[in-house]
């Protein structure tokens, strides 16, 4: 583009430079380094997709060496550190599904319900505060989330329902619903946001009241968006660990019982990693055997959201 | 989205030929539509305040001046949070030192040199992909390149390897805030530098950059708070749950084994002991602290800037 502005940088008209002359080769020297320099470190971003993916199948295939596939899919237990290990990982993905499962019952509705307070109802100076005060939620770290639910929440609960263990599913999912809660309505509210003033009021030219206008029309041409804060928020909650591993416990149950204690993916890594695992070990390798499941699942929902983003995205002028 | 939709979806239901606007009734509704909204706004605030409240209730007992200087201790009424704490900073250090002049620099090859090819492009599917890896499948990536194949250099399951870790964690945000900053810098400052003469580096370098530098500060100082609570990644590099003495801020400090403030909070609340809850509490509150200081700056930058423009 530079280029282009100067055809005659580098010849002739020698007459009126005798007093200013810029060094223009050694400009674009420069020019071309910077550039270089800084595509390279865009590719950073690639490699460590490259490099993510590469560590997992490389080191999972070493694990399937030794564990074919088929037992890794239909084992009913989770035992890999015992003598006679068992490798059934539909038992973590149990455990993960439930967690989740508790935290998106809360974080979608509250998320979207706030995304819309956010959007239509709240005064411009409230929203100011309200955004950032949202934003602090989601900047507390996940350990310090993971203290609240096991000693704050957790006690709580139990003076409710006496059978609770002390490490449960359901305080686990519901403060992980709160932790989620944020990326949900922070993105629902753009998508809310941008839906254009025209609609809103066509709507209520023929009649509705706000209530039916926000409901049958402005959240239906906001659906891609919302639905892509959404499936951010499942990825958050499928991968979320310190959470689950302190209020969940680590005890692998292949139960859809929220009161018992269940082992998630992450948390399974964590207690393995702990475990300070050396090279090349079992443990060691079925670290990224969950790692590669737990990717692999994010990256359906990420293909997911891209699909459905793409397909029914609308378009305004 | 057509006509007839709408009014399926608003209109009451029944013989339309007899229209009962019904507007008393769906007042109604609409107030209490509005009152779940707000309920459910506030209720996110209200999980805060509880869990700010929880944790200094707990943890202002734990807090003096031995606490930050002493060493972990197997005695609760002796611990401390030194070694961790500094070995956080440590950790925060190496992560920006690493992360902003590749993030800032694949942000402006992006924006400014890249044009809209297929390149690009790819680079942006491939960084909105990263933001939904789980943070402990970057641990994995750290654990194997950075504390296994590269451990020549970097000590094995070491600051160094976490650092690294962290950066990468982090990266894809600080590209993202360096490429909106930029973008709302003006294209007719471009085009004046340009008409003067400069090249597009020089054009960048001097007058573009001046003006998003306090947009990338602030994207940059939200990412690293992010970064310093971070613990999946860590334990999954190898962070080790107790370090008796701070690291030394030489090759062989940053290479050794490392704890950081929140290991120290995990180890801590997973004991069974309440005296080591109150510590983690008391741990949390440092962290919290640090974060909202980082939180405060980088806000304040941001509207220090926003005032001036």
């Amino acid at each position: 583009m530079a280029d282009s502005v100067f055809p005659n940088s580098s010849s002739g008209d020698t007459a009126h430079t005798e007093l200013w002359q810029p060094n223009r080769a050694a400009s674009k020297i420069s020019q071309r380094i910077v550039a270089t320099i800084c595509g390279a470190f865009a590719l950073v971003s690639v490699a460590t997709t490259i490099g993510i993916v590469c560590t997992l199948i490389f080191e999972a295939l070493e694990f399937f060496q030794e564990v074919s596939i088929w037992r890794y899919l239909t084992e009913t237990q989770w035992t890999p550190l015992f003598v006679n290990p068992q490798f059934g990982v539909i038992v973590l993905i149990c455990g993960t599904f439930l967690t989740s499962l508790i935290g998106l019952i809360v974080a979608i509705p509250l998320g979207l319900l706030a995304a819309v307070c956010l959007s239509e109802y709240a005064p411009r100076g409230l929203r100011a505060w309200l955004k950032p005060a949202l934003e602090v939620l989601a900047g507390i770290p996940t350990v310090v989330f993971g203290y609240f639910a096991l000693l704050f929440l957790t006690p709580i609960l139990k003076t409710f329902i006496p059978s609770l263990g002390a490490f449960n599913a359901l305080s686990a999912g519901i403060v992980l619903g709160f932790a989620i809660l944020p990326t949900i309505a922070s993105l629902s509210e753009d998508a809310i946001f941008a839906v254009p003033h025209s609609l809103r009021q066509g709507t209520y030219a023929l009649g509705a009241t706000k209530r039916e206008a926000i409901t049958g029309v402005v959240l239906p041409a906001a659906l891609s968006g919302i639905v892509a804060s959404i499936v951010l928020g499942v990825s958050r909650a499928v991968g979320e660990t310190m959470i689950v591993t302190l209020a969940a416990g680590s005890r692998p149950t292949l139960t859809l019982d929220p009161r018992s204690s269940v082992q998630t993916m992450t948390s399974f890594m964590v207690q393995v990693a702990k475990g300070d695992a050396p090279y090349g070990s079992t443990e060691y390798l079925t670290l990224f055997a969950v790692g590669m499941t737990l990717f692999i699942i994010t990256l359906v929902l990420n293909i997911f959201s891209f699909w459905f983003v793409r397909k029914y995205q609308e378009k305004y002028e | 989205m057509t006509t007839q939709q709408v009014s399926e979806s608003i209109l009451p239901k029944g013989d339309n030929t007899n229209f009962e606007p019904a507007l008393h009734k769906r007042y109604k509704i609409d107030k209490i539509f509005k009152t779940i909204c707000w309920i459910a706004t506030f209720s996110g605030l209200v999980v805060l305040v509880f869990l700010i409240g929880d944790i200094l209730v707990d943890g202002i007992g734990a807090l003096d001046w031995n606490f930050i200087v002493s060493p972990p201790s197997r005695k609760p009424e002796d611990a401390g949070i030194w070694p961790p704490l500094v070995a956080s900073v440590y950790l925060i250090a190496i992560t920006a030192l690493v992360v902003i002049p590749i993030g800032v620099g694949a942000g402006i090859y992006l924006q400014e040199f890249g044009g809209n090819n297929f390149f690009t492009k790819a680079i942006e599917v491939n960084i909105s992909n990263l933001a939904a890896v789980p943070s402990i499948i970057y641990g994995l990536l750290g654990l194997f390149i950075f504390a296994r194949v590269l451990s020549p250099l970097t000590g094995g399951r070491s600051i160094i390897s976490a650092g690294l870790t962290l950066a990468l964690l982090i990266l894809p945000v600080i590209i993202v805030a360096t490429r909106e900053s930029l973008k709302a810098v003006p294209d007719s400052i471009r085009m004046a530098g340009m008409a003067l003469g400069s090249t597009r580096w020089q054009t960048v370098r001097a007058h573009v950059l001046p003006q998003a530098i306090p947009g990338i500060m602030t994207g940059t100082i939200l990412a690293l708070s992010r970064a310093i609570g971070e613990t999946a990644p860590l334990i999954a590099v190898g962070a080790v749950a107790y370090v008796p003495f701070a690291p030394d801020f030489s090759f062989e400090g940053l290479s050794s084994k490392f704890s950081a403030l929140p290991i120290q909070i995990f180890n801590w609340v997973g004991r069974p002991q309440e005296e080591f809850h109150t510590l983690a509490a008391g741990a949390s509150i440092i962290l919290l602290g640090l974060l909202l200081t980082m939180n405060a700056t980088a806000i304040s930058i941001r509207n220090r800037f926003q005032k001036s423009q």
